[in-house]
């Protein structure tokens, strides 16, 4: 469970999150959509403990990302826009060591762990690979296969579907939609197809505020007929 | 801190997945076993079996060559976006920053360690004093230490890896000139001697001096490692700001 309460985040003048709400709860796969530098990755930098809010609190599974930063961090799983990794690193050896960071120590363990995730991301073609050497695609995945290593119950992803082909991103979505059962799950995405695809529940942050959140089809019902793109640019008012 | 052993391994063997640790450690020895055997070394012309003649221009060599190494310890992460990866997983600042210095430093004195073949020539050629070179090893893996919780400390506070190598040789440059003769007895000049004598305290090469003769003071020991606890201190405070 996942709960956002008046976030703010300033940078000198510029209010780039002003006053976020929104709880989230296992089963939901909550969307975030949004123009370009409208609050989302900032948003989600916050609730992962990456940056620090300027006001309000996140907290995760009731635990307060300002006070237990940690404590936070081992129950999230978390894939940065351009799902960075260390590159001079093979995949295996990465998702080796942050098995280690999230506690599977045991070599057994550790190897039935990279193991699973290596399947459930179809990454076990490219495991001795140097992540510097493989293709977007690839390295979006590699980022999804450490979110995932622990078996979090909580998923923050941010664009996880970001330059993979159109099958890549229909096995990724399936993916998201089967472990989103037993997980909170939210991700950020600029395409509007995803909304109806996955997830349960949309919210559209524009300016650093929140100018919808429902269920896809409430947002559909606010102008029937109407493509998502079009309600999408109304409410973050691009006309403007 | 129980995370620091992974972080540690990762950033160990991370400088051998590239060139940049064979670079490294290859250049370190030739030059320094270069300068010994040089002009300005006289290991031949000294006539003693010590290692004095190499070990001299540690602190110096160190100034350069230990930023190279502590300048991409943040900095590359940075750049590379992996520092968002790191404070989002389950591991406080304090760790990372002890298991990336610690890498470096276990990285610098294997280096160091890897002249051992000059300790060698020197017990062929004669008959050293090994408590000496036992000394003076130690002196020279602590204040490695000290120079790079330096250097990691500027590539905490940049981006930029030129600009985090340019801020360490100049902080490292100014503990080591603080310690000249030539400069203190100018400050002597114009200073009460106490004062002067305190600053000169500061010096890298004022505490190394006493282990090249084979004392291991207190004294030495605890500047270089309170100097690393300074540093890394900033360190974990810089990354949190």
């Amino acid at each position: 469970m996942i709960a956002v309460q008046g976030l703010v985040k300033t940078y000198g003048a510029n209010r780039a999150v002003d006053g976020i709400s929104f709880t989230v709860n296992r089963g939901e796969i909550l969307g975030f959509l949004g123009p370009n530098g409208a609050g989302k990755s900032t948003t989600m930098k916050m609730i992962t403990g990456f940056i620090r809010p300027t006001a309000g609190s996140a907290t995760v599974g009731g635990i307060d990302v300002t006070v237990d930063p940690v404590g936070v961090k081992r129950q999230l799983g978390y894939l940065p826009e351009s799902a960075p990794a260390y590159p001079e690193m093979t995949v295996e050896e990465f998702l080796g060591f942050i098995a280690e960071i999230r506690g599977f120590r045991a070599v057994v363990e550790k190897r039935a762990r990279v193991e699973h995730v290596l399947g459930l991301t179809q990454l076990a073609s490219v495991r001795a690979q140097t992540i510097e050497t493989l293709s977007k695609g690839y390295k979006q995945r590699v980022g999804f296969a450490q979110a995932l290593i622990h078996n979090p119950p909580a998923l923050v992803l941010d664009e996880p579907t970001d330059g993979l082909d159109p099958n890549q991103k229909n096995e990724v979505r399936i993916l998201i939609r089967n472990m989103a059962v037993e997980k909170v799950v939210i991700l950020s995405t600029h395409i509007l197809e995803e909304v109806d695809a996955i997830c349960t529940r949309v919210i559209i942050i524009a300016r650093g505020r929140i100018v919808a959140d429902e269920t896809p089809a409430a947002l559909r019902a606010r102008q029937p007929g109407a493509r998502l793109d079009e309600i999408f640019r109304t409410l973050t008012g691009a006309d403007a | 801190m129980s995370q620091v052993p992974p972080l540690f391994k990762r950033e160990f063997l991370g400088y051998f997945r590239s060139p940049v640790a064979y670079v490294f450690l290859i250049s370190f020895l030739v030059i320094s076993v270069s300068l010994a055997f040089s002009r300005y070394g006289n290991f031949f012309r000294a006539g003693t079996a010590g290692l004095e003649t190499y070990f001299l221009f540690f602190p110096w060599l160190f100034m350069f060559i230990v930023p190279a190494v502590g300048m991409r310890l943040w900095s590359e992460e940075k750049r590379s976006g992996t520092v968002e990866l790191l404070f989002t997983l389950p591991v406080t600042t304090l760790e990372a920053v002890l298991g990336k210095f610690l890498a470096g430093w276990a990285f610098l004195t294997l280096a160091i360690l890897l002249s051992f073949p000059m300790a060698l020539t020197v017990a062929f050629l004669g008959d050293p004093d090994w408590g000496v070179m036992a000394a003076t090893y130690f002196g020279a893996i602590l204040m490695a230490g000290a120079y790079l919780g330096v250097c990691a400390l500027t590539s905490a506070l940049t981006k930029n890896q030129v600009v985090s190598f340019v801020l360490s040789l100049a902080a490292c440059s100014a503990l080591v000139f603080l310690g000249l003769s030539s400069f203190t007895t100018t400050l002597e000049s114009f200073l009460p001697v106490g004062v002067a004598d305190l600053v000169s305290n500061f010096s890298f090469i004022t505490h190394f001096d006493a282990f090249t003769k084979g004392i291991v003071d207190p004294k030495d020991v605890i500047f270089f490692l309170s100097l690393i606890g300074f540093t890394l201190f900033l360190n974990v405070v810089a990354l949190e700001r």
